[in-house]
């Protein structure tokens, strides 16, 4: 079986894996990580959705060995300490999440976007978020989050 | 002051914290020792006979621990339908066997013929493809309308021309009778495409059993914990309760899908006791899609009659109802009692005749979804509604204010059994219009069709009975259960408060909602208290949550074991402050002897309860821990009025929704944070069903729509933000006054929908567009009529 090393939130990881095993499979099932969410089989969720390299990436579309030597950046690894990150309190604030199972991908998404794009409109908010499928909120309260989250983000 | 985390506070909630950080946990996120994998193999085809199955090679494959298939299931029972409905002629419905695994014939694709359990799950799947499976293909139907003609093939041999059941609600004479008097008659047909629920997280159960103790514990994606006790227990696997634990730990959204009793939970906790190891399951989404119970799926044929002015006098309906191929657990009911006895809506129509036929097919169940029936009852009179007013050339806004049931006739009788309780269905009607600019209208739509749009704005004023369900009532209509909820409240020592409740939150926001009752009636600070739900060793009993019930019976519920908490607590300060309970006045968390400056904080009280060294203790029962049942006196009745406005391109038919207003009546509001997120992700589904989602079968019971990529889910830029806002008639019968919010937006939206892409080709003459109204059909229609 493979190895893979790469960082996750901070910290150097090395696992044996099979060449078949999938990233987010890396994170919950062998690391316990399990803040990652799977919500389909098709790659149209986001649910997944972390950081490889600072870029947002659907975790269920990558082998865990495609992540050698990269520094990924899971919903576990956002907030600093107790400091929760501003886009995970904009949700909250905001009421941005009803059941959570979509929001751990939601806010990685997010906070991608606001990296890119300091003060995103709400089209390009919802644009953006087009590979993210929520259930519960209608988008409504989550748009209005992703947009103050990323306002608090500019500081 | 009005304390900013009580009752009608917009507290922001007690649970986001565990999800924005990643540490829900959702039933794929437990691992138990010693774990082990399931796969389900499931049929590919829709209805087929199994002529033999040979586990051999699968279970010599790699990891794999045991096969089972339904033969191996033996003295096992099925999965029970709750609810008896009788047809007109008095013969109760046909309701077959519907075993966890198949036995001899598989009906669905999808439908689950093994399981195999190994060390991971991929070697359980590998395992899997080693089954040999032998099926002899039979004939198969999927399709509503013609699943009750003749020539159709037959799902099930005592089930002669697929009709479940023949059912009737209303005055059939008085009906015809009145029709023969209408000046106008509006006559529509109407499909109601069945939909596929979709909660973001995948169904999953883990199955335990303890050798030491005997006991099984299931941990499961369910909306009641106890109601997936008592029917696997009693129906199923024959476990008595004491000796099975149910946990529905974090939920990622139900919707109704997660009400019911799946075959996998049956199936991963019976082969848990007899492999002795907990095994694990989890959907991947192509299953999600080919079984979890689907929604809607409604063919019907709906008359409305009137007078000159435009009054209601009469409706007439005929719905043919696909059930799928077995009876999932309510799904009887749906459209049956849920739905007929809505087709009042907010109106006065004096005489109403509905007659619904249930259909069996070779497709995935259907049972209730978001609404459950009255959705599809909102759709049926509000397109008459609307239709009616173009035909009769009267402003639908008019048309609904002439018949509305006014604000002064409560309790009102309709003539389809329930009684409305109170409303104000012209104030929630004005704050729509007023919200949408409705006077704005023509000019918005001229300033459209100059830039080459045609503009549409349509209405629906629904109503919804929800709080289900008194529980003589449900029982008269045939309900195998009661529709109660409980609660318990455990004041401990030092003041805090756990509070536990048989409703669920898989969503909904229980945990704050409900915590805001708890510290506003006994004055704790908010942080002070917990609420646990979603665990039968942990809760008394419950009954869990759907039908927008939690807070009308599970707050009820609540309200009366806090009722018990107060009468226990005065007597506790009447003692400690030697006065008389019946002079002990609580409020703000201090009690008080009346007239006096005598008092003690609720925590001193507390404290003292379970400090008891000079108690009476004939009178007085150390402790400070009460429970209650509720039992609803009515159903409650949410109402209001939504307004969809839309602008359609000609040369795509593509649709887009341009504003959206609701005003919503749910009675009094606990937290209208959630209240608005609640009306927010209704109108979400809603707009979905009507535009985007369609679930499709072929001819041969293959389903076409299996993933995300053929089955279109709403996502944000299919959506506009939406204008809120609602309007309180308290419900009368309940103490806290409230209605139930969870359904409105999906049970109004879709009528609001397709009347304004009604009204948008309204000039062009088109009729008919079926939904989902996807550019597609759009543009066809609008290419018929050209
Ligand atoms: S799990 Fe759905 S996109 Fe990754
Ligand atoms: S909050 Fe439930 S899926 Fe988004």
């Amino acid at each position: 079986m493979p190895t893979v090393s790469l960082t996750i939130n901070g910290k150097k990881v090395s696992r044996e894996v099979e060449a078949r095993t999938l990233l987010v499979q890396l994170l919950r099932e062998h690391l316990s990580l399990t803040g990652t969410h799977v919500g389909c089989d098709t790659s149209q969720c986001g649910a997944c959705v972390v950081h490889v390299n600072g870029r947002s990436a659907k975790s269920c579309t990558m082998l865990a060995v495609q992540a050698e030597g990269a520094d990924v950046l899971t919903i576990e690894g956002l907030a600093k300490g107790e400091q929760l990150h501003p886009m995970q309190e904009a949700f909250r604030e905001h009421h941005g999440l009803q059941c959570g199972f979509c929001t751990p991908g939601m806010i990685m998404s997010a906070v991608d976007l606001a990296n890119r794009n300091k003060e995103p409109t709400e089209r390009q908010v919802r644009e953006w978020l087009e590979g993210n499928l929520c259930r519960c909120t209608g988008y409504h309260n989550i748009v209005k989050a992703v947009m103050a989250g990323a306002r608090a983000m500019k500081g | 002051m009005p304390r900013d985390d009580g009752i009608g506070a917009a507290v922001r909630r007690k649970e986001d914290y565990r999800f924005i950080t990643g540490q829900g946990t959702y039933t794929d996120d437990i691992n138990r020792p010693g774990q082990v994998h399931a796969w389900f193999q499931r049929s590919p085809h829709a209805h087929a006979a199994i002529e033999s199955i040979d586990t051999k090679a699968a279970l010599a494959a790699p990891g794999v621990v045991a096969v089972f298939t339904g033969q191996d299931m033996t003295g096992v029972g099925g999965l029970p339908c709750g609810w008896l409905i009788n047809s007109r002629d008095g013969k109760p419905m046909v309701e077959p066997p519907h075993m966890p695994l198949a036995t001899d014939r598989v009906r669905h694709v999808g439908d689950q013929v093994a399981i195999v359990i190994a060390e991971t799950k991929e070697q359980a799947r590998d395992g899997a493809e080693k089954l040999a499976i032998k099926y002899r293909i039979l004939p198969a139907i999927s399709d509503t309308a013609t699943a009750l003609k003749p020539g159709a093939a037959q799902v099930w041999e005592q089930a002669p021309g697929n009709l479940c059941y023949d059912w009737e609600i209303g005055d059939k004479a008085g009906t015809d009778a009145a029709f023969a008097k209408a000046a106008h008659v509006t006559k529509l047909e109407i499909v109601n495409n069945r939909l596929i629920p979709n909660a973001m997280e995948p169904r999953a159960a883990i199955g335990d059993f303890d050798r030491a103790t005997g006991e099984y514990t299931l941990y499961t994606t369910t909306q009641n914990p106890h109601v997936i006790r008592l029917l696997m227990g009693a129906f199923v696997l024959h476990i008595p309760e004491h000796k099975l634990r149910v946990v529905a730990p974090d939920v990622g959204g139900g919707f109704g899908s997660k009400i019911f009793h799946y075959a996998e939970e049956a199936v991963v906790t019976w082969a848990a006791g007899k492999v002795k190891r907990p095994i694990k399951w989890t959907a991947e989404r192509s299953e999600s899609f080919l079984t979890d119970a689907h929604g809607r799926d409604h063919v019907t044929t709906a008359e409305l009659a009137l007078d000159t002015a435009g009054k209601f006098l009469a409706m007439r309906v005929a719905t043919t109802a696909n059930m799928g191929a077995y009876l999932s657990t309510f799904a009887t009911s749906v459209p049956t009692y849920l739905y007929a006895t809505l087709l009042a809506g907010e109106y006065t129509t004096p005489v109403i005749y509905a007659n619904v036929k249930a259909a069996f097919t070779n497709t995935a169940p259907v049972d209730a979804y978001r609404g459950a029936g009255r959705p599809e009852a909102t759709f049926v009179v509000e397109r008459l509604v609307d239709t009616a007013a173009a035909e009769m050339k009267i402003d639908p806004a008019e048309l609904r204010r002439r018949n509305f049931v006014p604000a002064d006739a409560f309790p009102y009788q309709t003539p389809v059994a329930l009684q409305y309780d109170s409303g104000n269905y012209a104030a929630t009607l004005d704050d729509a219009l007023k919200a949408i600019d409705y006077a704005g209208f023509e000019a918005r739509r001229e300033a459209a069709t100059k830039r080459g749009r045609m503009r549409g704005i349509g209405l629906s004023t629904y109503i919804e009975a929800c709080g289900i369900a008194p529980s003589a009532v449900a029982g008269a209509l045939g309900a195998r259960a009661g529709l109660y909820e409980s609660a318990e409240v455990r004041v401990h020592p030092t003041g805090s408060v756990t509070m536990f409740t048989g409703s669920h939150s898989h969503g909904q926001g229980h945990e704050t909602t409900f915590a805001q009752i708890v510290a506003e009636r006994l004055g704790v600070p908010l942080a002070n208290v917990e609420v646990v739900h979603g665990d039968t060793n942990r809760i008394q009993f419950g009954m869990g949550t759907y039908g927008s019930r939690s807070l009308a019976v599970g707050g009820s519920a609540l309200v009366k074991a806090l009722d018990k908490v107060e009468a226990k607590a005065k007597k506790i300060a009447a003692h400690m402050l030697e006065a008389s309970a019946a002079d002990i006045e609580f409020k703000d968390g201090k009690f008080t002897v009346s007239g006096t400056d005598r008092s003690l904080e609720f925590g001193q009280v507390a404290l003292q309860a379970y400090i008891p060294h000079n108690f009476p203790h004939a009178d007085l029962e150390p402790g400070l821990n009460e429970s209650a049942f509720y039992d609803p006196l009515n159903f409650t009745f949410p109402a209001g009025c939504h307004i969809c406005e839309v602008e359609i391109d000609p040369e795509t038919g593509v649709t887009q929704i341009v504003n959206f207003a609701a005003s919503d009546d749910f009675g009094n509001i606990i937290n209208p944070m959630i209240v608005e997120g609640q009306v927010h992700g209704g109108i979400g589904q809603g707009v979905g069903q009507a535009l985007l989602e369609g679930c499709v079968y072929d001819g041969e019971g293959q389903l076409v729509t299996g993933s995300y990529m053929d089955y279109c889910m709403p996502r944000a830029d299919d959506l506009p933000s939406f204008k809120v806002s609602t309007r309180s008639t308290p419900c009368p019968h309940n103490p806290l006054g409230v209605k139930g919010c969870g359904e409105a937006g999906a049970i109004a939206a879709p009528a609001a929908v397709m009347n304004a892409i009604m009204n948008a080709l309204a000039p062009l003459g088109v009729k008919r567009v079926d939904m989902p109204a996807t550019p597609q059909r759009v543009w066809q229609a609008i290419r018929a009529a050209g």
